[in-house]
């Protein structure tokens, strides 16, 4: 059972009745080898359905090459924030038809593409958002396709491979993988013959809205939008049976019986932590009970130490979720719920209704694969902190229970030993960078969000300064903490074109230690005076007037001005890191 | 089911695809008669056409519709 949709003429109805949102609004170009009307269309109502303002420009049928290798194209001059690339298989199999020699298909395709890619990076700053195309096999070799490098099933599958393998060292290119959810949908969900005779349609109406969906899901990634964090329920969801009920050794979990189902809904949230996502548990329990079958029954594959929160108890769930929401301090449109009892699921819906709710199927067997094919978790880019991050937020309680053994928080602050360091942007840390900034939105003070290759081209600019900061003290490494980005500008004086922090070190005085740092930078190369601004979004008021309370003059609504000469260190707990 | 009763539920069919409560159908009328009327709605309006009527049509049969007349015929050949 799969994740359900509305449909494509309820797509067009948004379009036709409500045809604008509002919020930042995303530009997107759309091209293909083939006929891309009906995708451009499905993905403007989809964004709608999903309250994003997206602005879609459809380049004509098979335009990849006339639009994308001329810098005065229309698509360049639309300036778009990203450019969708579709590719049929349809049509790249009537091209390989008319080849000469099959056996290079691939590469020559292949190399066709990189062009298009090599000069939208050099013609624009956009985003490219690639397709994979779908495999099929044309019948003409039998399984001998498999292994003859004359087969369009090779050949297909060989351009694919080649496709992925070099959007891995691209930070500018993202995969929208049509094959992976052609496996999952399957070939006739995917394509119609009457639709492609008819008009060329290469992905059938009832599959625009899946494929419109995948677009905008990396849209919404795009725009800082991440899901962080998975609620999940314990009965019935994460094992089978009512503890309380049936006891530790009753619940069904393990490699027999509907016990397998549970074990590998539990691997999968597993794979999640490893990758970055936070598990919460919220149950409705003895604390003693439901922490139990994680300290003796050795069938369970998650451990207490895989969870940041855990809470069992007798509150309404909704309650929960705003306790743990507080304690690690990220949007509640962050969480996803993951419930097996209908009315838990309504009440936070209507309650939290910021939070992802999806609907189950009816029977437990069915959850992992529905729950998969919702995409969840879009992600852009993926570093070794995020596999530490449940470690993190864990440290993080320990800090705060450490807290109130203090008589002041100043005593507190004091024992935490903190060692801030400052670095130039590096190809190493260029990955957090952008991950930094595509997660950071209520400490950001401009909300841009750079991209790995962005965060390279400041590093490699003469114009800009970029400078990180991590943090560590007694309990730990806090890792990358904060980004700022300078603009040098004529007249000795340089303005911050962005400064975010991530929430996890507010009130550490981490801002006074990166002013300092940041005045002490600019004080070598002659620099005057530094310019601040603050652009405010609907998360970011609590740095609304930071540049203030640090010492900056007001110019204006919004600006800020700091005199560099006569600027005095401030007062802070962290001290920079000795090597 | 008559040619009229059908006549009337296409007629449904055609105002939820192209949105539009006042829309009129007669046997006469083409695609030139409706804006939004392309190969894409065209393919759109096979697809509901179908599942309204629980039936398949193949290439040929879509192929050779001139006007909703031609619709109407085909939609009888299934009763």
């Amino acid at each position: 059972m799969y994740y359900e949709l509305p449909k494509f003429i309820q797509l067009k109805k948004l379009i036709k009745e409500n045809g604008v949102t509002s919020g930042k609004k995303f530009k997107l170009a759309v091209c293909g080898n083939a006929s891309t009307q009906h995708i451009a269309e499905a993905i403007r109502g989809y964004s709608l359905y999903r309250g994003l303002n997206v602005d879609v420009l459809d380049a004509d049928y098979d335009q990849i090459e006339i639009q994308l290798l001329d810098s005065q194209s229309d698509i360049y001059s639309y300036s778009p924030d990203a450019v969708f690339i579709f590719l049929s298989s349809e049509k790249l199999y009537s091209l390989f038809c008319g080849y000469d020699k099959p056996e290079t298909f691939a590469e020559v395709y292949f190399e066709k593409m990189k062009r298009v890619w090599d000069s939208i990076e050099s013609y624009s700053s956009c985003k490219i958002i690639q397709t994979i195309p779908t495999e099929f096999d044309d019948g003409v070799f039998g399984n001998y396709s498999g292994k003859t490098d004359l087969s369009f099933l090779f050949q297909i599958r060989k351009l694919m491979f080649m496709i992925m393998s070099y959007a891995m060292s691209e930070n500018n290119i993202y995969m929208l993988d049509l094959q992976k959810m052609q496996s999952m949908y399957g070939r006739y969900q995917t394509y119609s013959e009457k639709s492609y005779y008819m008009s060329k349609i290469c992905i059938s109406l009832e599959f625009l809205p899946r494929l419109a969906k995948s677009v905008v899901d990396i849209i919404e990634a795009l725009s800082g939008k991440v899901r962080k964090c998975i609620v999940v329920d314990l009965d019935n969801t994460l094992w089978g049976g009512v503890v309380g009920d049936v006891g530790i050794n009753g619940i069904e979990i393990g490699d027999y019986g509907r016990g397998q189902v549970f074990t590998d809904i539990q691997r999968w949230l597993k794979a999640l932590k490893n990758r970055g996502i936070l598990l919460a548990v919220c149950s409705k329990n003895d604390e003693d009970k439901a922490k139990e079958p994680f300290l003796s029954n050795p069938d369970m594959v998650l451990r207490l130490e895989d969870f940041v929160a855990f809470k069992a108890n007798w509150k309404e769930k909704n309650e929960n979720i705003i306790d743990i929401q507080k304690d690690l301090n990220i949007g509640m449109d962050s969480f996803v719920f993951i419930d097996d009892n209908p009315f838990e699921r309504n009440l936070i819906r209507s309650m939290l209704p910021q939070v992802f709710v999806p609907e189950l199927p009816n029977n437990p067997e069915q959850y992992l694969d529905y729950l998969r094919s919702i995409n969840l978790f879009e992600m852009l880019s993926f570093s070794e902190e995020d596999s530490e991050r449940t470690k993190q937020y864990q440290i993080e309680s320990q800090r705060k229970e450490a807290v109130a053994s203090f008589a002041s928080y100043e005593e507190y602050l004091d024992s935490l030993n903190m060692e801030g360091k400052i670095e130039s942007f590096s190809d190493y840390q260029a990955p957090r960078i952008s991950q930094l900034s595509q997660r950071s939105n209520q400490f950001n003070l401009r909300t841009i969000r750079y991209s790995t290759e962005d965060v390279i081209n400041i590093k490699e600019s003469s114009q800009k300064i970029g400078l990180s900061f991590s943090l560590k003290d007694r309990y730990g490494s806090y890792g990358l903490v904060s980004v700022v980005v300078l603009e040098l500008k004529d007249n000795n004086q340089c303005f911050i074109e962005e400064w975010f922090m991530s929430c996890r070190v507010l009130k550490r005085e981490m801002e006074q230690f990166i002013i300092n740092s940041i005045v002490s930078e600019v004080q070598k190369r002659g620099i005057k005076t530094i310019l601040g601004q603050y652009i405010p979004t609907s998360k970011n008021a609590m740095v609304k007037s930071i540049y203030g309370d640090l010492g900056f003059e007001k110019l204006g609504d919004d600006n800020w001005l700091l005199q560099v000469e006569s600027f005095k260190p401030l007062s802070t707990h962290v001290v920079e890191e000795r090597e | 089911m008559k040619r009229e009763e059908i006549l009337l539920e296409l007629q449904d069919i055609f105002r939820e695809v192209f949105i539009d409560d006042a829309l009129v159908l007669t046997d006469e009328t083409t695609a030139s008669d409706i804006d939004e009327w392309d190969s894409l709605m065209q393919v759109t309006l096979i697809s509901e056409i179908e599942n309204k009527y629980n039936r398949e049509f193949s290439l040929e049969e879509v192929s050779n519709l001139r006007n909703v007349g031609d619709m109407v015929d085909l939609i009888m050949k299934g009763f």
